[in-house]
């Protein structure tokens, strides 16, 4: 069987990574945006883990592991940022948390 | 061995306090002055060890070498030890002032503390790094517990919307800067700052994969250190925070990014490459390098000149010093880093300084807060007014203090290597901020007072601001005093 050349991984990569900024930049559900950045992450895992198997080294798939754990200290921290503000403000849409501006 | 853990000591004293704040609070939740000081000797303990390992650096025969251990994941060089002194005074100057600000405004609680010392320690992990891994785990630790800092006060509205727009965007940008480290390691192989200077010295990289990663990185860390085009959560989240916390953001958080900018540059940068296409990118990085930091501090300069609220107008003015800031990664030269190392501590201390004075005038909610409301604030509060106006002739670049040498380190290590156009736009941009800085001042001296006067309650702030005071003087009058140390090491 052929192997899957590197490239394709790192394109199936750069996809997601482009998914993940247009899900950041266009949705105003803060818990989308925040999926929408956990999309890009994975993307990275994607390419980091493409690397490393393409040079026989280990430390991009130790690397995935610590982007892994920072993702999910990110997400501890920023659900608990999301529900304060519902607390407050009865919704999560970013749009309406529009208080501070010029 | 003995040595090495000497060395490392700095790194080990924050994290076994940083640790030992969070695994003591339950205990000590009735009193909490304990955790309170337990910080306070952990960041002064963490200090002196680093000034302890400094001298120790500066005896070895070549102090601008960094010397790596753990399996090259940890450096120990000058530039690090500086930078760890720098971050453990910015922590004690906002622990000193923060307890009185948080019983006003909110209430105290120890978690600050513990939080604030795993920030530093975060900042201290990114100092050391020899390595991309931790260079990504410090920025991380050091984001994170920003994150949670900026929505401290959770009750209050502004606060919590400040920590959302700080959280999303900032994980964001931690998107981008993993991306391009994820690039970095296939245009190289490795992860080892060492060796990724190394193998771009011998040409053996992927030329698209560097180009593609060092865009990435660059974006990833001007989201960090609010540059131009993506400076516009920095004003939000400054305005929202609580005021001790916004000067600890914009002091520090951007030192530290800065200083991220130094090693990546000098280890991407650093060594004489013999490849003409890594020489070519090196130009083309500095120019866009030279547009942003020039775009920055224009558009921060001239947006803060319309602003309404104290704190806004010193977000919008920060974001103008990261642009002062970023000159020195043009210029890439032995005056252009100890420039920013010193250009860093001068702004820590008058940014951190400026923000005690707002928060100790600040009333709960938002009171006091305009600018307008400092008219005739020297006629209740002499001193605070003497000491506000010495921060802002300092951060608005006026001899004898330390930001005018800060300034001319930064414009002169330009100008030496060729980016005279870049040292034009930066001293216009600073003739554009005496306005507003010195239109401060003559609200607080030489209009009345319409309001009443306002009462301040200082308790430890008094050290604090005695401190960065001193600074801002001492390295103003004397700057070769720090700027000796800050050459040796490059």
């Amino acid at each position: 069987m052929n192997e899957i050349p590197q490239g394709y991984y790192l394109l199936l990569a750069g996809v997601l990574f482009t998914i993940g900024t247009i899900g950041v930049l266009t949705r105003r559900n803060a818990i989308i945006i925040f999926m929408s950045i956990e999309l890009m992450l994975n993307s990275v895992n994607l390419t980091l883990v493409a690397f490393s198997s393409f040079f026989g080294d280990s430390s991009g798939q130790i690397f995935v592991f610590f982007v892994m754990a920072i993702a999910a200290a990110e997400a501890a921290v920023g659900l608990a940022i999301v529900l304060a503000l519902f607390r407050l403000k009865k919704t999560i849409y970013v749009d309406e948390a529009n208080i501070l501006k010029y | 061995m003995a040595n090495e853990t000497i060395l490392m000591l700095p790194l080990y004293l924050i994290g076994f306090f940083s640790l030992a704040a969070v695994g003591l609070d339950p205990l000590f939740s009735k009193n909490k002055k304990v955790i309170y000081y337990l910080s306070l000797i952990g960041l002064l303990e963490a200090a002196i060890s680093a000034g302890y390992a400094l001298y120790l650096h500066t005896l070895t025969p070549a102090p601008n070498i960094e010397i790596s251990y753990a399996k090259n994941m940890v450096s120990t060089g000058g530039m690090a030890y500086f930078f760890d002194i720098l971050f453990c005074l910015s922590g004690i100057l906002i622990l000193l002032s923060s307890p009185r600000y948080f019983t006003r405004e909110y209430k105290e609680l120890s978690e600050f503390y513990s939080l604030i010392l795993l920030s530093v320690s975060g900042m201290m992990i990114m100092a050391h790094s020899a390595n991309l891994l931790v260079l990504f785990i410090g920025i991380e630790i050091m984001s994170l517990s920003f994150y949670i800092l900026a929505g401290f006060i959770r009750i209050r509205i502004m606060s919590v919307e400040a920590a959302l727009k700080y959280f999303l965007l900032g994980a964001f940008s931690t998107g981008f800067l993993v991306y391009g480290i994820a690039m970095i390691y296939g245009a190289t192989g490795t992860l080892t700052l060492s060796v990724i200077q190394l193998s771009i010295q011998t040409n053996t990289i992927n030329s698209l994969y560097l180009t593609i990663g060092i865009g990435l990185i660059i974006i990833g860390l001007s989201f960090k250190a609010a540059i131009f085009p993506f400076h516009q959560w920095a004003p939000d989240v400054y305005h929202g925070s609580p005021t001790v916390i916004a000067g600890f953001l914009s002091a520090a958080g951007k030192a530290a990014a800065m200083m991220a900018f130094i090693i990546i540059a000098r280890a991407i940068f650093g060594g004489l490459s013999q490849n003409n296409f890594v020489k070519d990118l090196y130009v083309d990085v500095r120019l866009v390098l030279a547009v942003l930091s020039a775009a920055t501090m224009l558009i921060g300069n001239i947006t803060a000149l319309v602003q309404k609220n104290i704190k806004r107008m010193l977000a919008y003015s920060s974001v103008a010093h990261a642009g002062y800031l970023l000159m020195g990664v043009v210029a890439a030269n032995e005056r252009g880093w100890s420039g920013i190392l010193f250009y860093s501590t001068a702004y820590i201390l008058m940014q951190i300084g400026a923000f005690i004075v707002i928060s100790l005038s600040e009333r709960n909610d938002e009171q006091n807060l305009k600018i307008s409301e400092y008219r005739g604030f020297s006629k209740a509060h002499p001193y605070l007014a003497a000491i506000m106006s010495i921060f802002m002739f300092s951060l608005a670049g006026l001899p004898p203090f330390a930001g005018f040498f800060g300034k001319y380190y930064l414009f002169t290590a330009a100008v030496e290597t060729g980016y005279v156009w870049l040292t034009i736009v930066a001293v216009i941009s600073s003739l554009i901020s005496m306005y507003f800085y010195i239109g401060l001042i003559i609200k607080m001296y030489f209009e009345d007072p319409d309001t009443q006067p306002m009462v301040a309650e200082s308790g430890h702030a008094v050290l604090a601001l005695t401190l960065s005071t001193a600074g801002v003087m001492i390295f103003g009058i004397f700057p070769s005093l720090l700027m000796d140390i800050a050459k040796i090491f490059f």
